[in-house]
């Protein structure tokens, strides 16, 4: 027992000691959130910055003195003509952003404009503009239809979903579909390339020991099954360190970056719409309410506790496999043949998770692939924001856990023998008579 | 020290092992002797416990093998290697602590052997800045860290130059003086009757030999001498003594020697006696085979036999 603690400490501190570990910790974070935050921060930034002038040539008549002048858009009604205007544009260009509109006489009828700029036209001043003009194209329809324009606009049509799930007890729950979503996509992600990452570390660990031969000397030591159990722990354990520490350094930048760049609403808004080109007032206006309640009704500690849980039991499944799969080859292109089919389960439920699971996460298939364990890892974890009883989630956590124990035999059986074998063509016939070998 | 009775070894095909049994003496140099594919390595496995047998077992010391045994046992696998990346140091401490040192324990030790070795300077280097001689010298260390009682050696002299071999083999003999008994794995004769007390001798899963090296070389021995000499005044010495030897070969003239073979209850005396008036006697050799031969005599006479009839 001392020896496999000596084993895990190893495999353990000779990872995270590496300058490679400690760049992907803490880079990692910082260019995750730093580029998240910049994204946020110059997009709300240029909204509220950007200014232009638009010189305005109506030969409509009614729609110049319609146009509303707002922080963004100072408008000028000027009297020269096209050409003049036209030839004035780049000369206008040191007093700031300088447009040109002009207007034609049938605009009602063709709903036609042309926009000139100096330099490269603006999407999000024309967006502006636009919204303007449809406004004033919809008053002058109304006009004529003879319906009370204001009337007409102060009509709110936004719907407001609150939407509860009924529990078999009778208890209303708030069920919040969108946000349970993304994290089930969130997670799912997480949890495919985490284990995908750390199990193929520990198939790397045996190759190495197996290439550089000083496999034998470890083994003369310590059994071949404390030695793989070892490197699976010691690995594990990295993982669950550069988790913590990206929870730990991506919640404190977040802080920081939220308290000193930019107001709440704003951020919650952009996680909800994450389109920069939004109107980001009127986008945390509508949803801010629902995107707070939302994540209250989500509960985290549940959600971080089973993630954990069934990261572990993934990882460790997952692992075994690819130990033994390390075992058995000479080297790393070799084991490809090996990895894709032992890898396809999880391959398969992650590719599944962002249409049919998340869709209906309660549905046959789920329910049936969250209970697999050699799925459950991924298709649990994406059932569980959008709730799950709790026994479901014990019964799936048992037999992974369970079937975790059993691979773990199976490969060390399988490791024991392939550990000692050099040039030989591994196959999956191979190691099956490998597994038959006495111990 | 070893008792191993009655092993038997099968993978799938192949038996790498057939009831092979051994008495490994203790405090001796134990060669285990054989060709490439013999079983050497197979048999070696299952006293580290890194293998069992299929049948058969092992007695250490009178217990059957066991767990405890394994840090009495330090190993040198012929297939042998360290992590690269890892420190001199740290890797030796690693390793000695999985042999079950305490890393107080362990550190003195090794600040010992490396001085002894002059490898002091190693410490925080990491073993890819390392020759391969220098892995083999950091290897050897770590095969006796732990101050074992039961050292395997398998072909311990390979990747060493001639200077280094002759380092490590005084440390083993100095190792084995301590009262360490060692077994020497290897194919190469050349240092065995230098070095090992007893020998088996392992071909095609089986043992075919084993016992003290001199009882072996006295089973071999034939009774033949070869005599230098120079003749009186250039006369030619007769050499007839049928009742005492015959003559293999006479080879007369500037370097003469004669080679003979004793018959059955003659002794070197008489024939001595007899030839002293004949020749002036300047040196008598008896002629023993080299290990090397009776090595090559009885791996070729059983392949011979066995692989001469059937095609696999």
């Amino acid at each position: 027992m001392n020896k496999i603690l000596l084993i895990i400490q190893r495999e353990y501190l000779s990872r995270v000691k590496k300058k490679s570990f400690l760049l992907i910790t803490f880079i990692f974070p910082i260019l995750f959130i730093g580029g998240y935050a910049a994204v946020i921060y110059f997009s709300i930034k240029s909204k509220e910055d950007k200014h232009a002038f638009v010189r305005v040539i109506d030969e409509q008549g009614s729609v110049a003195n319609q146009l509303e002048n707002n922080k963004n858009l100072t408008f000028v009604t000027t009297n020269e003509s096209l050409q003049q205007e036209i030839a004035a544009l780049p000369k206008n260009e040191d007093k700031g952003n300088t447009n040109l509109l002009y207007i034609p006489k049938d605009f009602y009828e063709s709903r036609k404009i042309e926009f000139l700029s100096a330099g490269k036209p603006n999407i999000s001043i024309q967006g502006k503009v636009s919204d303007q003009l449809s406004d004033i194209i919809k008053t002058n329809a109304y006009k004529s239809m003879g319906i009370n324009a204001d009337s007409i606009k102060s009509v709110n049509s936004d719907v407001i979903i609150a939407s509860k799930e009924v529990l078999a007890t009778g208890e209303e729950k708030d069920g919040q579909t969108g946000i349970a979503m993304g994290i089930a996509f969130v997670l799912c992600i997480i949890i495919y390339f985490a284990v995908f990452l750390y199990g193929v570390q520990v198939m790397r660990g045996v190759i190495e020991e197996k290439t550089s031969r000083i496999i034998e000397v470890i083994i003369s030591s310590v059994k071949p099954f404390q030695l793989m159990m070892g490197k699976i722990v010691g690995i594990g354990m990295v993982g669950i360190t550069q988790f913590l520490l990206w929870i730990i350094l991506s919640t404190g930048l977040l802080t920081v970056a939220t308290t000193f760049l930019i107001n709440k609403e704003d951020v919650a808004a952009q996680m909800t719409q994450n389109s920069p080109i939004q109107d980001v007032e009127k986008v945390s206006q509508s949803s801010g309410f629902d995107f707070n309640t939302a994540l209250e009704s989500i509960n985290f500690p549940e959600i971080i506790t089973c993630f954990l849980i069934f990261f572990i039991g993934g990882y460790l499944l997952y692992s075994a496999l690819f130990a033994a799969v390390g075992s058995a080859v000479d080297s790393e292109t070799e084991a490809n043949q090996f990895t894709m089919p032992i890898t396809l389960p999880l391959l398969i439920t992650y590719a599944l998770s962002f249409a049919v699971l998340t869709d209906d996460p309660n549905g046959t298939l789920a329910t049936w692939l969250s209970f697999i364990p050699f799925t459950s890892p991924i298709a649990m974890i994406v059932r569980i924001p959008f709730g799950v009883p709790l026994w479901e989630i014990i019964t799936s956590a048992v037999i992974l856990f369970a079937t975790f124990i059993f691979v773990a035999w199976v490969a060390a059986r399988i490791y024991r023998v392939g550990i000692l074998m050099y040039g030989k063509k591994a196959s999956f016939k191979e190691m099956i008579k490998w597994f038959n070998y006495k111990a | 020290m070893l008792d191993i009775r009655h092993i038997v070894k099968q993978y799938a095909s192949h038996r790498a092992l057939d009831d092979v049994s051994i008495f490994i003496p203790s405090g001796k140099i134990f060669g285990l002797l054989g060709p490439n594919g013999a079983g050497k390595t197979s048999l070696i496995r299952i006293i580290n416990q890194i293998t069992a047998p299929d049948s058969g077992e092992i007695l250490f010391d009178g217990q059957p093998l066991n767990q405890d045994h394994i840090n009495r046992i330090g190993y040198l696998p012929e297939e042998r290697g360290l992590y690269k990346k890892m420190q001199i140091g740290e890797q030796m401490i690693y390793l000695a602590q999985l042999k079950g040192l305490s890393k107080q324990d362990a550190k003195q030790r090794i600040k010992f052997w490396f001085e002894k070795l002059q490898m002091e300077t190693w410490w925080d280097k990491k073993v890819e800045d390392l020759s391969k001689g220098m892995q083999q010298k950091v290897q050897f260390v770590a095969t006796v860290i732990h101050d074992p009682e039961l050292i395997i050696l398998d072909e311990p002299f390979s990747g060493f130059d001639p200077v280094n071999a002759e380092i490590i083999q005084n440390e083993i003999l100095e190792l084995n003086q301590k009262g360490a008994t060692i077994i020497y794995s290897t194919h190469r004769m050349e240092s065995v009757e230098e070095l090992c007390d007893n020998i088996a001798l392992i071909n095609k899963s089986k043992k075919i030999l084993d016992g003290p090296v001199k009882d072996i070389k006295k089973q071999y021995q034939t009774n033949t001498f070869t005599i230098d000499y120079t003749a009186f005044d250039g006369q030619e010495p007769a050499f007839n003594f049928p009742d005492l030897f015959e003559i293999v070969e006479n080879k007369p003239g500037e370097d003469a020697k004669v080679k003979i073979k004793l018959h059955d209850g003659a002794s070197l005396n008489n024939v001595l006696l007899a030839l002293i008036p004949q020749i002036h006697i300047q040196q008598i050799i008896e002629t023993i085979p080299s290990m090397h031969d009776i090595f090559i005599h009885q791996v070729t006479s059983i392949n011979y036999l066995t692989t001469s009839p059937s095609y696999e």
